[in-house]
């Protein structure tokens, strides 16, 4: 046996836009063991629930995370309401699912360029982010933000779409397909992607079922897990299928967000279509009283939200588990005999959101 | 073809021209949605508190005995939450942004 070196990774490097600590254990360039620790941007936003009233946290909510935001807010709205039970318009829950699709592709594009640039494809990185902005555009034409937009609430949501949005939607859904084509086209026959990413991590179906993987890291190793398809907001009208992969490698998870992109195309010319006229908010009287259990998938994977509440306007306990989170441990089973210059990349393919996983 | 795909691009982005602005010159188009700051219209307020009382982060002020307004643009989130419970429907988003501060940027109005 070689001598072993152990070499930290993080907080700070240029391929994580948060802070997450690696100790990785090399036998000369081979990972044998990676130590993590977290706790470097912890806010305490679930203590937080106490000092806020439940509607207030709606907005706080959003703030735990700043790519799926639309999803965190809604994942929380989707919990009081179940707990006072609240049946919101069929319009309000169209209009969730537009938003929370139109989410996953700015995540997703995000994300393609992060890979792009952790392997010094600097061109790509830019091509994808330029793309990510007809998203954002939308995201503030709509909601009035970019990032954050404070439009999903208890009962509904707060702002419509007009109907000659929507028509504007799908045509920017034309524009972006026929991009999002070329830019993809990149990523499926580069030599250079294909160099870096095949074969790169690979986790096993049983594996990934063992370590409890979520999201695109699950469906990458052939397992169809997809919230979705539970049927929450106006999923249970549209059509669609888990996208899964078999390869459980690093080009297998980029791959599966790709065409998960083009099916986010697909649901929101869907919902566009069926989307009914009508109410957008219900009135919600009282305080919640009660728990419940809320299960939302994001970009990342599936979202757990917990909620307590005790007939006050200050709710007992809110707990989140992060996709994250629970793709950590698949993550130091993929970094265990990979090459130190494999590193960024298989950190990256878990889609790491710190803020979320911390709170 | 991977190489004419590849000129297709390049004669594409070479041509283009640049596709951000030039920011302090040319200004970006804001949205009539665009969530850009909190304005009061000031002789219609009653000082009720509501905005005060449901703000998130605490960042209005309200005083009926000085019968002012005031706000602290930086705890400002633009969630426009206070816009929507006002009863006199005084308060509005505005769609541009507040300017930069060095320090504090608080502002208070106050009916004469």
């Amino acid at each position: 046996m070689s001598e072993r070196t152990v070499i930290p990774f993080g907080p700070q490097h240029p391929v994580l836009p948060e802070p997450i600590h690696l100790d990785l254990v090399l036998e000369d360039e081979t990972v044998v063991e990676a130590i993590p620790q977290i706790g470097y941007i912890h806010r305490g936003l679930e203590k937080l629930v106490e000092k806020k009233d439940f509607q207030q946290y709606t907005y706080v909510a959003e703030r735990i995370c700043g790519i799926c935001s639309f999803m965190h807010g809604m994942g929380y709205c989707m919990s009081i309401e179940s707990i006072m039970d609240v049946k919101i318009p069929d319009r309000a829950d169209y209009l969730r699912t537009i938003w929370a699709e139109l989410s996953r592709m700015h995540s997703h594009l995000l994300w393609l360029g992060l890979l792009a640039d952790a392997f010094g494809f600097e061109s790509l990185f830019m091509h994808s982010w330029r793309l990510r902005e007809r998203v954002l555009d939308i995201f503030e034409e709509t909601t009035g933000g970019r990032v954050i937009f404070s439009v999903c609430d208890i009962g509904g949501v707060r702002k419509d779409i007009s109907s000659e949005t929507l028509k504007k939607i799908n045509e920017s859904m034309d524009i972006i397909e026929k991009e999002l084509t070329e830019l993809t086209a990149v990523f499926f026959k580069d030599s250079s992607v294909k160099y870096r990413t095949k074969g790169v991590g690979v986790l096993s179906k049983q594996l990934a079922h063992d370590l409890g993987a979520v999201g695109p890291m699950a469906k990458a190793s052939g397992l169809p897990f997809d919230m979705r398809t539970q049927g929450y907001a106006a999923y249970k009208y549209l059509k669609f299928e888990p996208i899964i992969d078999t390869d459980g490698d690093s080009y297998a998870r980029t791959t599966v967000r790709i065409k998960e992109i083009f099916q986010s195309i697909d649901l929101i010319r869907q919902a566009i279509s069926l989307i009914p006229e009508g109410e957008i908010k219900t009135k919600v009287v009282g305080n919640p009283n009660g728990e419940y259990f809320t299960r939302v998938e994001q970009p990342r994977g599936e979202v757990i939200y917990y909620a307590k509440a005790n007939g006050t306007k200050f709710l007992d306990r809110v707990r989140v588990r992060t996709p994250t989170f629970a793709n950590v441990p698949a993550l130091l089973e993929t970094l265990k005999g990979c090459s130190l210059a494999d590193v960024p990349i298989l950190i990256l393919t878990i889609d790491p959101c710190i803020s979320c996983t911390e709170r | 073809m991977a190489i004419l795909n590849m000129s297709k691009t390049l004669f594409k982005s070479l041509f283009h021209g640049p596709y951000t602005t030039l920011y302090p010159l040319k200004e970006k188009d804001k949205y009539e949605r665009t969530r850009g700051k909190i304005e009061i219209d000031m002789p219609q307020c009653i000082y009720c508190g509501m905005c005060q009382r449901r703000c998130p982060t605490g960042a209005i002020q309200v005083d009926k005995a000085s019968v002012s307004w005031g706000i602290d643009r930086l705890k400002c989130i633009q969630c426009g939450y206070c816009s929507e419970v006002c009863p006199k429907k005084c308060l509005s988003m505005d769609n541009h942004y507040t300017t930069p501060s060095y320090g504090e940027s608080k502002d208070k109005f106050t009916n004469a």
